[in-house]
């Protein structure tokens, strides 16, 4: 086969995959500035007839989707902010600080890897009642906090970051906290970017610990208010696209601007994790 | 001493969190399981009675667990090796030397890895809809009848495992990709000069160059699909005829619906060991591959 041939054919599948990935997106699209009740018919159309935003006025005016939309944007803002605190001291004092047991307790983090999160679900539901937590979004924050990941990510970075750079900021008797401060969150800076991406997007997209924490319906994060509204209303396509459209396009977006510090992520933690 | 006293300040917080709201409920979780913990504990914990193995031995005589069990037992014996495929071979066509436009294509085939699992799954159960969905409608054109898909039970886990495989495959694929990127240039060039030809290359170099990296994909692939939960919950509430119930699925049930958290713990825990059994025999496997 000759290279332009070669190309056409690559080319040819490229697209072709490229199409059918995107298209339950784009489809999602555009359904949702479909009239009520217009994409239940036979052929499906593709595109509405009149466009309209009825649906999504439907969804703020009457779904409430707005309070659930702040409620998924600040649960997933405070997460990502403490993680990224308690992350990247924990991430820095096992890269760089010598301490007694913290090669074992390395070694017992990376083996509790292997354990589903789900495991510890019903307990931590026990003891969030017993804390009288349940119904708030302490339940969902505090145990997303800190996390086996996070720390070997940050560690993982921080070990590739000279020694000298600290000792030297030490002979100058700068104290513990202010080399962290100073030197070490600025030289971490791509790490936490990624982190931060991934724990925003990780808890934005969570679904099956808060289904089980938050049952008052004013708490409701997107994803389970979007579970709920397709329940009752399963007949209203248009308006079930409006409101996935209003859940997905945030994290795609972010996706896309940050999309070089998440890859990264992924590569991290699959090589070394 | 004092750089000792900081690290352990600075680390203390985080493993407080994983301790307490990990490493607690995970012990707590195999206790639980030992014991009939159920609605009447939960309203007064003098209720709880210690029954050792009474959960396992129930749940391995419960038919509607095994149902379970075998439904996700099918999501990962498909659904992985249809994902792993989907991803390698986007990987290929991304990494090929002919290829334009690379970082959009990438781009694209991952969109669907960052979308919001329960939106998607809405979308999804439209497009799979028996009368108006576009699926039916394509498959119309080349004479297929119109397929109920998660409404028949032999049809809602394959419609699943689509979804699913549209879903993810975008992860594995990056992973794939940056391993591609890896392998020398030298080596396609000097089969090249002996003749070979792209499936020959395949064969030869990319696939045993790739080995360890299909042995990690597939490793936490499969322990992904294990944990089969939110597509069933949204797309088809484990119907019909419980042909999508999960093992998850069926733990949450048991644990929230039916408040039996003994027994949903102890479900927990098989869910564990049933990943790590297939885990095992993933290393075993390459071990032997790697031997031969």
């Amino acid at each position: 086969m000759s290279t332009t041939g070669a190309r056409v054919l690559l080319h040819t599948l490229l697209l072709g995959a490229a199409v059918l990935t995107l298209f339950p997106l784009l489809w999602m699209l555009s359904v949702s500035f479909m009239a009520g009740g217009e994409a239940s018919a036979f052929p499906p159309p593709l595109l509405p007839g009149h466009g309209t935003l009825a649906n999504y006025r439907q969804l703020f005016a009457q779904q409430n989707i707005g309070r659930y939309l702040t409620n998924s944007l600040w649960l997933a803002a405070l997460t990502t902010l403490l993680s990224l605190l308690f992350n990247s001291l924990a991430g820095y004092a096992f890269a760089k600080l010598r301490f007694r047991g913290r090669e074992p307790i390395l070694k017992v983090l990376l083996a509790a890897l292997v354990i589903p999160s789900q495991v510890a679900m019903l307990p931590l539901f026990l003891m969030m009642k017993w804390l009288g937590l349940v119904n708030t979004y302490a339940a969902v924050v505090v145990p997303a906090m800190a996390g086996i990941f996070g720390v070997f990510l940050v560690r993982q970075y921080a070990l590739t970051i000279p020694d000298e750079l600290l000792e030297a900021a030490r002979i100058d008797g700068a104290g513990e906290m202010r080399i962290f401060v100073s030197i070490m969150l600025p030289a971490l800076r791509p790490i936490l970017v990624t982190l931060g991406v991934f724990t925003f997007l990780g808890s934005w997209n969570d679904f099956m610990w808060p289904l089980i924490v938050l049952t008052d319906q004013d708490l409701y994060t997107l994803p389970i208010a979007l579970a709920q509204l397709s329940r009752e209303h399963v007949p209203d396509n248009e308006l079930m696209m409006a409101g996935a459209v209003l859940t997905v396009l945030p994290v795609l977006v972010l996706f896309l601007s940050l999309q070089r510090y998440y890859i990264r992520g992924i590569l991290m933690g699959s090589v070394k994790g | 001493m004092r750089v000792g006293h900081a690290a352990w300040a600075f680390a203390t917080p985080a493993l407080l969190v994983i301790g307490v709201f990990f490493f607690v409920p995970v012990l707590a979780a195999l206790i639980v399981s030992l014991t009939d913990f159920d609605l009447y504990a939960l309203a007064d914990i003098r209720n709880l009675r210690f029954v050792g193995l009474d959960n396992y031995r129930h749940l391995l005589h419960t038919p509607d667990f095994w149902r379970a069990v075998a439904n996700t037992g099918y999501f990962v014996a498909v659904g992985v090796p249809l994902s792993l495929a989907a991803s390698l071979a986007s990987a290929l066509l991304v990494n090929s030397r002919l290829a334009y436009f690379t970082a959009f294509f990438r781009t694209v085939f991952f969109a669907p890895v960052v979308t919001t699992l329960v939106a998607v799954a809405v979308v999804w159960r439209y497009l799979l809809h028996t009368r108006y969905g576009l699926l039916n409608y394509a498959l119309a054109h080349i004479g297929i009848h119109p397929i109920d898909w998660l409404g028949d039970p032999h049809w809602a886990l394959p419609a699943i495992i689509l979804f699913a495989v549209w879903k993810n495959f975008g992860y594995n694929m990056v992973i794939f990709l940056a391993a591609l990127q890896s392998i020398p240039a030298d080596l396609y060039e000097a089969a090249r000069l002996d003749g070979a030809g792209l499936w020959q290359e395949f064969r030869r170099i990319t696939l045993p160059m790739l080995r360890p990296t299909l042995l990690l994909v597939s490793i936490l692939t499969v322990a992904g699909y294990f944990q089969l939960f939110a597509e069933p919950y949204v797309m088809t509430q484990g119907g019909p005829l419980q042909s999508t119930v999960s093992v998850l699925y069926f733990m949450y049930e048991e644990g929230f619906k039916w408040w039996n958290l003994g027994s949903a713990s102890a479900v927990a825990f098989l869910l564990f060991l049933m990943i790590l059994a297939v885990t095992a025999l993933q290393l075993r496997l390459a071990r032997d591959a790697e031997a031969s």
